[in-house]
């Protein structure tokens, strides 16, 4: 969803970052997004590319780390691994399964010159 | 030296031997030149925490394992041989708008508003059910309406039309409102201490749930026209509410809507959603909705009078206000 929108706060974190540490050119951007975050890597890619035109971000290269999403399982009071947001329980089968990690949605680090 | 991965530190580059061999904890294998790192299905690769195996064809061929816990990068250039450098960033993609969404928040808090994010997809009824809640509401309340659309100023229209003020803001390209855009509306409207402030957000229900506006809660509306499933197909929207109110109820017997499968469904996404029956032709459940509002509005000012000193000025206000009423 709205990968445009999120790729553009990319850029606003990354100009920030350009006037407060002193770069004028970004090699590379990490990215870090929880496996059940509501992004489509693919599109946030597309959507990188064609937001970073004409930045200092231009031609930067895009990594992607994935982080495990892990979720509370009400019924069985665990935390349980999922690799999906509002799938159900591994263990019970249940859907009250609070997401406690994996949505996370950071720009990790840059690197520049 | 790989500045991507940070491998080969220290090691003698030889000419013509930019590439080398990755083995990764999932069994992927790749070679990558010296300032890149992209497999052949064109994914980056950097493990969390994982073991990352490097086989070296080179004269000193060996074998190595190391832990990268993502810091593995090119902090460990050599000096000279590139200006390249790795700065640590550690934002939220949505630090900008979460940044002016804690302003609006304070802004409410300061003055004891409650602000209510409404949510949904286009054609469910959003503007009827609040043009219905505000004449129920009958001036009982100070209240005001944010209106956002892609383009036209009607929805503000209709709401000015009962007496209430409101004001339109028009994304333009945009499919939902953010936070900045909410921050720059406020000065612009009327809003007392202790008043409601609706902000009808534009009819999509994806991308708003990601977008916290300073609100108290989101309300999600759904309508039965719609379908049971769409809590399912849109989870997002239905896990970022707070309340779900079912509109166009009186619709019922003219539809196969299986009332409960769509509770049920809310609930499958989001355990704690609370459930409101309304039709805003009818009035049915109305007034359960608002005395859900004034519930909301109570909790606000109960947690304001809790404050530390420096919000004793508002609660001094408050008491005046209260005895000059």
């Amino acid at each position: 969803m709205h990968e445009m929108s999120l790729a553009e706060g990319v850029l606003q974190i990354i100009e920030d970052a350009a006037r407060s540490q002193d770069f004028a050119k970004v090699k590379s951007v990490v990215l870090e997004i929880g496996q059940i975050a509501a992004i489509e890597i693919e599109a946030m890619r597309f959507c990188f590319d064609a937001v970073m035109r004409g930045s200092i971000a231009d031609g930067a290269i895009l990594e992607i780390v994935s982080l495990p999403g892990t979720g509370w399982c009400m019924q069985c009071a665990i935390t349980v691994p999922i690799v999906e947001q509002y799938a159900a329980c591994p263990e019970c089968g249940s859907y009250q399964v609070q997401p406690v990690t994996g949505t996370e949605m950071r720009v990790k680090e840059l690197e520049v010159e | 030296m790989c500045t991507t991965c940070g491998c080969g530190t220290g090691e003698v580059k030889i000419e013509g031997h930019d590439a080398h061999w990755h083995v990764h904890e999932d069994g992927t294998a790749h070679s990558h030149a010296s300032d890149e790192h992209v497999s052949v299905s064109g994914t980056h690769y950097r493990p969390v925490n994982g073991a990352h195996q490097h086989a070296h064809d080179h004269d000193n061929s060996h074998t190595h394992e190391h832990l990268h816990f993502g810091l593995g990068a090119a902090h460990s250039h050599a000096p000279g041989m590139t200006q390249a450098r790795i700065v640590q960033i550690e934002r939220d993609i949505l630090s900008k708008n979460n940044d002016y969404a804690a302003q609006n928040r304070m802004f409410f808090e300061d003055r004891s508003i409650l602000a209510l994010n409404l949510v949904s997809s286009p054609g469910s009824g959003k503007t009827s059910l609040l043009v219905r809640s505000i004449i129920d509401l009958n001036e009982s309340v100070p209240l005001a309406v944010i209106e956002g659309d892609q383009q036209t100023i009607n929805d503000a229209e209709r709401i000015r039309a009962t007496g209430a003020p409101a004001i339109q803001i028009n994304t333009g390209k945009g499919c939902h409102l953010d936070a900045h855009m909410v921050g720059q509306a406020l000065p612009k409207i009327p809003l007392p201490n202790q008043s409601i402030l609706f902000i009808e957000n534009v009819g999509n229900l994806v991308c708003p749930a990601a977008f916290d506006l300073g609100e108290a809660c989101k309300v999600a509306i759904l309508s039965v026209t719609e379908g049971e499933d769409k809590p399912l197909k849109y989870p997002d929207m239905f896990q970022a509410a707070r309340l779900m109110l079912l509109n166009k109820c009186d619709l019922l017997p003219h539809l196969n809507f299986d009332v409960d499968l769509a509770e049920e469904n809310a609930r499958r996404v989001n355990p704690m959603i609370e459930i409101i029956r309304v039709s805003a032709t009818t009035g049915e459940g109305i007034d359960e909705w608002l005395a859900w509002i004034e519930c909301q509005r109570k909790a606000i000012l109960v947690k304001q009078q809790g404050k530390s000193p420096i919000h004793q000025h508002s609660r001094t206000e408050l008491n005046v206000r209260q005895t000059v009423a």
